[in-house]
C-alpha cells in the first residue's frame, strides 16, 4: 500500500508541474500584442509600400493594439498593396479619415500599423476603407536621401490622395 | 520424453499454439487448434494450464497477485472471494504463508510451485509443464514431482509433462512417448519402455553414453585431421 | 557490394513494415485499453515520466543557463543583451527544449522500456501471458507505449520552462539584463504558434520514442545480450528519428 501511494504521489506531482509548465509556456511567454477580440470589423487600406509588414502583424492606436492585419494582397491595377485589418468592434468610433502609416517598433523591430485618428464624424465600420495612408520608411531610401542631402522631398511617404 | 534438441519443447508449443504448425492438424478436445481465430483461442487457453520451464512470473507483482492475476483478468470475482481462491491455490502447493513475497525473493523451486498454483487457478482442463525438473536442488525436486502427480490425480486432469529426466518421469506418468529426431521413437507405459528393444529408447531410457545417438559430434577422421590434413 | 546493400535495404524495409504494424495494432489497442486498463497507463506514466523529471529539470536548468549565457555573450556585441530572452525563448521553445527532452527521454525511461519488456520476453513471462490468455500486446505494450506518449508532452513543457527560469537567473539576476526587458522581448517576438511547433514536436517525438522503446523490447533477441542490445539500438535509433523528424517538422511549419 506505501508502494502505491508514492506511486500516486509522485504521478500527481509530475501531472501537475507538466501541466503548470505547458500552462506557464501557453500564457506567460507569448505576446502581450496577442489580440483576440471575438467581434470584429473589416477594414482596407491601400499603401504603396508595405516594407516587411506581415500577417498577424499588430494595428494600434495610441500605443494599443487594437486590431490585426489579415491578409496583404497586390492589386495589379492599380499597383498597390492592399491591406486588410480586423478592428475590435468595440473600438467603433473611430473616425473614417484617420491616418494608417506603417511604423517599425524599435529600430529593428516588427512592423505594425499605426492609426492616428482624423477629425470627421462618420466612423469606420466593416468594409470601409481608410485613405489617408502612409507607407513603410525604407531604410536603405533613408540613408539614400541623408548621403545625398535632401534629394526629393517625398520618396518614401506619399499616398495621400 | 526424449534427448535434448529432439523438438519436444516446440511440441508443448505447437499444441498450446504459440508456434502455428507449417502443415498438418493439432486436435485439442477435437478443435484443430490450428485454424481458430485469436478471441477463440484466448478461450482455448483457458482452459490450459501451462508451467514454464523458470516459473515465469511477473516480477512486478506479489505471489498472491501472480496467482490471482488469471483469475482477475478472466472473471469479475469479489475481491474476497479471489483471495480465497489464491489462498487455496497457494495452500495446495504449500506456500500460503508467502503470498506477499515478490518473485525476486523467491527460490527456484518455491517460484516454480507459485506458477504451478498459477497454472491450477483457473481450474483448467488440461495442465502442460515445460521441463519442470530441470535445475533444481533434490528436495525441491521431490516437492514437485509430488505435486505433478497429486495435483493431476486430484483435480482428475490431464497433465502433460515435457522433460529429458527418465526416473522422474517414470515416477508420475501414466503413458509416455520417447521423441527423437522430430519423431515418435517409442510409447507405451514406463515399464513397456524400459523393456523397448528399440536402441534409441535403450539408450535414452538408461542413459547410456553411446548408442544411435553418437557420443561424438559429427566431425573428419581423427587421424587425419591430427596429421594436418584438411578434410577439403 | 550491391548486393549487400539491397540485402540490407530489404531487411530494414521487413524491420520497418513489421514496426508499422506493431505501431498500427498498438493504436488500435489504444481506445479499449484507456478505457479499461486506465490504471496501468496511470502507472506507465509514472514510471516514464514521474521517474524522468529530476534529471529533465536538472537538464533543462542548465541548458537554459548555458543559452542564457551565450546569447548574452554574443548580443552584448550589438548592444542588444536586452534580447536575450528571445534568443533564449526561441532556442528553448522551439527546438531545444524538444529535442533534448526526447534525447533525455530516450537515455532515461526509454531504455528502461526496451529493457524492462526484454526482460519479460527473456524470462518467458510474456509467453506466461499468452497462455493465461491475456494479450501481451494490451496488458504490456499499449499501456506503456501510452505512459510514454502522455508524459512527453508534459515533461517538454517541465524542461521548456525551467530552461528559461535558468536563461533568466544567468540573463537577469547574474549578468544584470534588465527583467522588464528580457521578458517583454521576449513576449513581444513569440506567438501562440511558436510555442504550439514546440507542443506539436513534443507530441510526435513522445509517439516515436515510446514506439521505438515498445518495438525494441518487444522485438529483442530473448537473452541476456539481446536485451542489452535493444537497450542500446533504443537510444541510438531514438537519436537518429527524432532528430530527422525535428527537421522534417521545422521545414514544415516554416
Amino acid at each position: 500500500m506505501k508502494q502505491t501511494r508514492t506511486i500516486e504521489l509522485g504521478t500527481g506531482l509530475f501531472a501537475l508541474l507538466g501541466i503548470g509548465a505547458l500552462f506557464f509556456l501557453t500564457t506567460q511567454t507569448t505576446g502581450n500584442n496577442d489580440f483576440d477580440a471575438a467581434e470584429t470589423f473589416q477594414v482596407e487600406a491601400r499603401f504603396d509600400n508595405v516594407g516587411s509588414l506581415k500577417k498577424r502583424a499588430p494595428v494600434s492606436m495610441s500605443g494599443v493594439t487594437i486590431g490585426r492585419v489579415t491578409n496583404i494582397r497586390f492589386d495589379p491595377v492599380a499597383l498597390e498593396a492592399v491591406v486588410t485589418f480586423v478592428i475590435d468592434s468595440r473600438y467603433d468610433e473611430i473616425p473614417d479619415d484617420s491616418d494608417a502609416s506603417i511604423l517599425t517598433a524599435g529600430l529593428l523591430g516588427s512592423q505594425y500599423i499605426g492609426l492616428q485618428p482624423g477629425g470627421s464624424p462618420v466612423y469606420l465600420e466593416e468594409g470601409s476603407e481608410i485613405y489617408f495612408t502612409q507607407s513603410a520608411v525604407i531604410l536603405e531610401n533613408l540613408v539614400g536621401k541623408f548621403l545625398l542631402r535632401g534629394g526629393s522631398d517625398d520618396d518614401g511617404d506619399d499616398g495621400d490622395e | 520424453m526424449g534427448p535434448s534438441g529432439t523438438g519436444k519443447t516446440t511440441l508443448l508449443q505447437l499444441i498450446t499454439r504459440q508456434l502455428a504448425p507449417d502443415s498438418g492438424q493439432i486436435l485439442v478436445d477435437g478443435v484443430d487448434i490450428s485454424t481458430l481465430s485469436q478471441s477463440e483461442l484466448y478461450k482455448m487457453r483457458q482452459r490450459f494450464g501451462v508451467l514454464f520451464q523458470n516459473g515465469a512470473l511477473l516480477t512486478d507483482m506479489s505471489v498472491f497477485e501472480n496467482v490471482a492475476f488469471p483469475i482477475r483478468e478472466h472473471t469479475r470475482l469479489p475481491d474476497s472471494l479471489i483471495r480465497h481462491v489464491v489462498l487455496t491455490k497457494l495452500h495446495a502447493v504449500g506456500l500460503r504463508g508467502a503470498a506477499e513475497l515478490m518473485p525476486a525473493q523467491l527460490s527456484g523451486g518455491m517460484a516454480r510451485r507459485v506458477a504451478l498454483a498459477r497454472a491450477i487457478a483457473m481450474d483448467p482442463d488440461v495442465l502442460l509443464y515445460d521441463e519442470p525438473f530441470v535445475g533444481l536442488d533434490p528436495i525441491s525436486m521431490g516437492v514437485i514431482v509430488k505435486l505433478v502427480g497429486q495435483i493431476s490425480d486430484a483435480l482428475d486432469i490431464t497433465s502433460v509433462v515435457v522433460s529429458h529426466d527418465v526416473h522422474d518421469v517414470v515416477a508420475v506418468a501414466d503413458y509416455s512417448y520417447v521423441i527423437s529426431d522430430g519423431q515418435v521413437a517409442a510409447a507405451g507405459t514406463p515399464e513397456e519402455l524400459n523393456n523397448s528393444s528399440s536402441e534409441v529408447v535403450k539408450q535414452f531410457m538408461h542413459g547410456l553414453p553411446d548408442g544411435p545417438v553418437g557420443f561424438h559430434y559429427d566431425a573428419p577422421d581423427y587421424a587425419k585431421q591430427l596429421l594436418g590434413e584438411s578434410p577439403d | 557490394m550491391l548486393r549487400d546493400i539491397w540485402a540490407t535495404f530489404i531487411g530494414f524495409l521487413h524491420g520497418f513494415g513489421a514496426m508499422c504494424l506493431f505501431f498500427l495494432r498498438l493504436l488500435q489497442y489504444t481506445p479499449s485499453v484507456l478505457y479499461k486498463r486506465f490504471s496501468l497507463v496511470a502507472y506507465q506514466v509514472y514510471n516514464a515520466g514521474a521517474l524522468s523529471i529530476v534529471i529533465i529539470m536538472v537538464c533543462g536548468l542548465f541548458v537554459g543557463g548555458v543559452l542564457g549565457l551565450q546569447a548574452y555573450s554574443n548580443l552584448e556585441r550589438f548592444n542588444a543583451e536586452d534580447t536575450t530572452g528571445i534568443f533564449a525563448g526561441f532556442a528553448l521553445i522551439k527546438e531545444i527544449g524538444p529535442v533534448i527532452t526526447a534525447l533525455l527521454f530516450a537515455g532515461r525511461a526509454g531504455t528502461a522500456l526496451a529493457s524492462e519488456i526484454g526482460l519479460m520476453k527473456a524470462t518467458d513471462q510474456l509467453s506466461a501471458m499468452e497462455m493465461m490468455a491475456v494479450d501481451p500486446l494490451r496488458y504490456v505494450a499499449v499501456p506503456r507505449f501510452l505512459g510514454g506518449v502522455i508524459s512527453m508532452p508534459l515533461l517538454v513543457a517541465v524542461f521548456t520552462a525551467i530552461g528559461l527560469l535558468g536563461s533568466h537567473l544567468v540573463a537577469v539576476e547574474l549578468l544584470g539584463v534588465d527583467v522588464g526587458a528580457y521578458w517583454q522581448q521576449l513576449q513581444n517576438a513569440l506567438d501562440m504558434e511558436d510555442v504550439m511547433e514546440g507542443i506539436y514536436k513534443s507530441i510526435v517525438f513522445g509517439v516515436i520514442a515510446s514506439l521505438l522503446a515498445v518495438w525494441e523490447g518487444y522485438n529483442s533477441v530473448p537473452t541476456a545480450e539481446g536485451v542489452g542490445r535493444a537497450t542500446t539500438r533504443t537510444v541510438v535509433i531514438t537519436a537518429i528519428a527524432v532528430l530527422v523528424f525535428d527537421f522534417m517538422i521545422t521545414a514544415w511549419v516554416l
